[in-house]
């Protein structure tokens, strides 16, 4: 990974009417770096990417991408970018392999038959490429769009939502494979809803409303919130969590299978709020986890929009 | 680093290769597209009639003198009239004629035949439904010739001062091209225009909003293309399933038909390669400014319908006020209509057809600018 910027723009806003969907957001992607970018559904993410790449006009901003003015060179951005869409964006009724030919063809990548081929090989669909890319399950049809998005060898890939309603085992294939090709110096932006997976990005943002609330690292934004939670167990944690909930100090209380996590943004707070509660529990202070912080982060900035 | 890449070739054939092979996939449309031409041309080549004969007909006969029933076989003969009824009262023939059972009721008055060879001059009254005038109106038309050549053995001998003289002029008519009043003369090369305008304007109407709903458009977008790339390689294979059309459609007014072929057939090629485009012009600029297939298929019909009805294919162009006939102008139809029908039936040559050849480029190129000024290149 390299200090040179993949991704560096300032003051993006978009709005649609009189609602302002991206609120001034900065971001600074450093090259070979794989990006998550968190937050709630409808929370501005996939319209920011689509400003990155040219796909809406923004409203405010500046800054680069790949070296390219994010404002006036979205043709030049566009064609050093490999965008995967949310929703499965390929011709359902061509082949794997029409699919690909067509991209292909769209970028004018010498030798495309070889690359074609090539691209077939690598991600493991040789013998399927006469299949209708209508009939690929959610797996494969992320595999296909993968391919796709890579065949005109991008040094950006702006993927949103790669992993929905992907199977566990084809989740980690495809996280293995990122980890890869940012190795060999592609850099990455990722939205997602999965904490194990924001938990494999090298760093991360998180944006509610509109709005960039935090960013760094995944230990940056643990301590940057600066959440303390406990970990209780023992008999009836739900009539225990509703009790806790609503207390002064008490941020949010979530069950964890056999735990209950109750966390709070002052300690001393927090231990005054479970204090009468610790007799016949088991209570272990623990160190909050990107979960607890992100439920957290949700909560506090759905308050502060609903004021 | 140019950030505006001209025009790419290679692009527009990736997306002509796609829309063929999508055409392809897609059964339906493509049975369609075929079979369209066929089912109507058979349809309504055979049904439309703008010469109607064996109309019903009542008649009052009040006389039945010789001269009465020779003008009652003189009607039945002409083949406009079909007697089916006959009544006895005025009255009883006025409410077949509001019950529409019959269209025209004949009244021979009392005393006909006597006072037509006294000279007196008797009338005979037809009472016509002329809800419909383009129905009555052939037959009403045949009325005077129709009496005066009856007539003329009967009024032999010592009758031959009440046959009608010959009038102070001798009127004689040519009537060139379809001396024979052959509907489907007419119409047939019509339904070519007609049909391409259907299928041409609704499938690529549908082109840039199916990509829209299906979201492929998005993915389109994020690619390196050119609006008019898009758009025109959406044109071209629709262009081929034109010729398709145009081809089915000149067999079957050949062979089914036997409509005449006195003009050129490169000609006529070529200038429906001009209103083809016009045509896909049109619609991939609707595709362009609808949000979604449904408001695609609105304007199509918004189009098609003024298209049929002011282009002279349904009724005489000229039968129109000049506003009217200058809004028809418009449509690439209209033109269409008069080269294929003078073609065909007049044998036209380039230096005839080019007036009207020139309006439909000129279409083309109008809505063809204004759709790649519309296409969207962002998701905005």
């Amino acid at each position: 990974m390299s200090e040179e910027l993949a991704i560096d723009v300032r003051g993006m806003t978009k709005r649609f009417g009189d609602r302002t969907v991206v609120n001034d957001i900065a971001l600074q992607v450093r090259v070979g770096e794989i990006y998550g970018f968190l937050g709630p559904n409808g929370s501005g993410k996939t319209t920011f990417i689509r400003m990155l790449c040219g796909l809406l006009r923004a409203d405010g901003g500046s800054g680069t991408c790949l070296g390219h003015d994010v404002i006036r060179e979205s043709e030049s951005i566009k064609r050093n970018v490999g965008y995967m869409t949310q929703r499965f964006s390929f011709y359902e009724d061509l082949s794997i392999a029409e699919n690909l030919d067509f991209v292909a063809r769209m970028y004018g990548i010498p030798g495309r038959r070889e690359a074609v081929n090539a691209s077939i090989e690598r991600l493991g669909l040789s013998g399927r490429q006469k299949q209708l890319a209508g009939e690929l399950s959610g797996g494969w049809k992320q595999r296909l769009a993968l391919a796709a998005c890579l065949i005109h060898q991008p040094k950006l890939l702006l993927l949103d939502e790669p992993t929905a309603g992907v199977d566990p085992k084809a989740r980690r294939d495809f996280w293995e494979q990122i980890h890869e090709l940012a190795a060999e110096g592609l850099t990455f932006l990722i939205t997602t809803h999965y904490m194990d997976e924001a938990e494999r990005c090298h760093r991360l943002a998180y944006i509610a409303y509109g709005n960039l609330l935090t960013h760094g690292t995944v230990r940056e934004v643990i301590d940057h919130v600066g959440l303390a939670t406990w970990s209780v167990s023992g008999p009836d944690l739900a009539s225990l969590a509703r009790q806790l909930r609503g207390k002064a100090g008490v941020r949010q209380a979530v069950a964890f299978g056999n735990m209950l996590h109750v966390s709070g943004d002052d300690p001393e707070a927090l231990e005054r709020a479970i204090a009468p509660f610790r007799e016949g529990r088991e209570w272990t202070k623990i160190r909050s986890g990107l979960e607890d912080v992100f439920i957290h982060l949700m909560d506090r900035s759905k308050d502060n929009f609903d004021a | 680093m140019n950030e505006r890449s001209g025009f790419s070739a290679q692009r527009l054939v990736a997306m002509i290769v796609k829309e063929f092979t999508q055409m392809r996939r897609d059964k339906l449309t493509f049975a369609m597209m075929l079979g369209i031409p066929v089912i109507q041309l058979l349809l309504f080549g055979y049904a439309i009639n703008s010469d109607p004969r064996h109309l019903p007909a009542a008649v009052l006969m009040a006389d039945h003198g010789p001269q009465a029933r020779t003008i009652l076989h003189a009607l039945q003969n002409s083949t406009y009239y079909d007697f089916v009824r006959e009544v006895k009262t005025e009255r009883e023939g006025r409410d077949l004629l509001a019950r529409g059972q019959v269209q025209f009721v004949i009244n021979i008055p009392q005393n006909f035949s006597r006072d037509l060879v006294r000279g007196d001059r008797p009338a005979i009254l037809v009472e016509a439904d002329a809800t419909d005038p383009a129905a009555t109106g052939q037959a009403l038309g045949a009325l005077t010739s129709l009496f005066d050549q009856a007539l003329i053995n009967d009024l032999k001998g010592p009758l031959e001062f009440l046959a009608g003289t010959a009038g102070p002029v001798d009127v004689r008519v040519h009537a060139l091209y379809n001396p024979e009043v052959i509907t489907q003369y007419n119409i047939v090369p019509g339904l070519m225009g007609v049909i391409l305008t259907m299928t041409m304007v609704m499938i690529t109407g549908l082109a840039i909003t199916r990509e829209r709903e299906r979201g492929t458009m998005e993915n389109l977008l994020s690619m390196p293309t050119r609006p008019s790339e898009v758009l025109i390689g959406k044109i071209v294979p629709y262009i081929m399933v034109g010729y398709v059309q145009v081809g089915i459609i000149l067999l079957v007014s050949h062979y089914l038909f036997h409509v005449p072929m006195l003009g050129s057939l490169t000609l006529l090629l070529a200038a429906a390669f001009v209103f083809i485009a016009a045509n896909l012009s049109l619609g991939i600029t609707i595709s362009t400014v609808a949000k979604n297939q449904l408001q695609a298929m609105q304007m199509t019909f918004f189009v098609f319908l003024p298209s049929i009805l002011l282009s002279g294919f349904m009724f005489p162009f000229r039968g129109m006020p000049h506003w009217a006939q200058w809004l028809g102008e418009i449509f690439p139809l209209t033109h269409f209509l008069r080269i294929v029908r003078g073609i065909l039936l007049k044998g036209n040559g380039l230096a005839d057809v080019s007036r009207d050849i020139w309006p439909l480029a000129l279409f083309a190129a109008i809505v063809l600018t204004v759709g790649v000024k519309r296409y969207r290149r962002t998701l905005d």
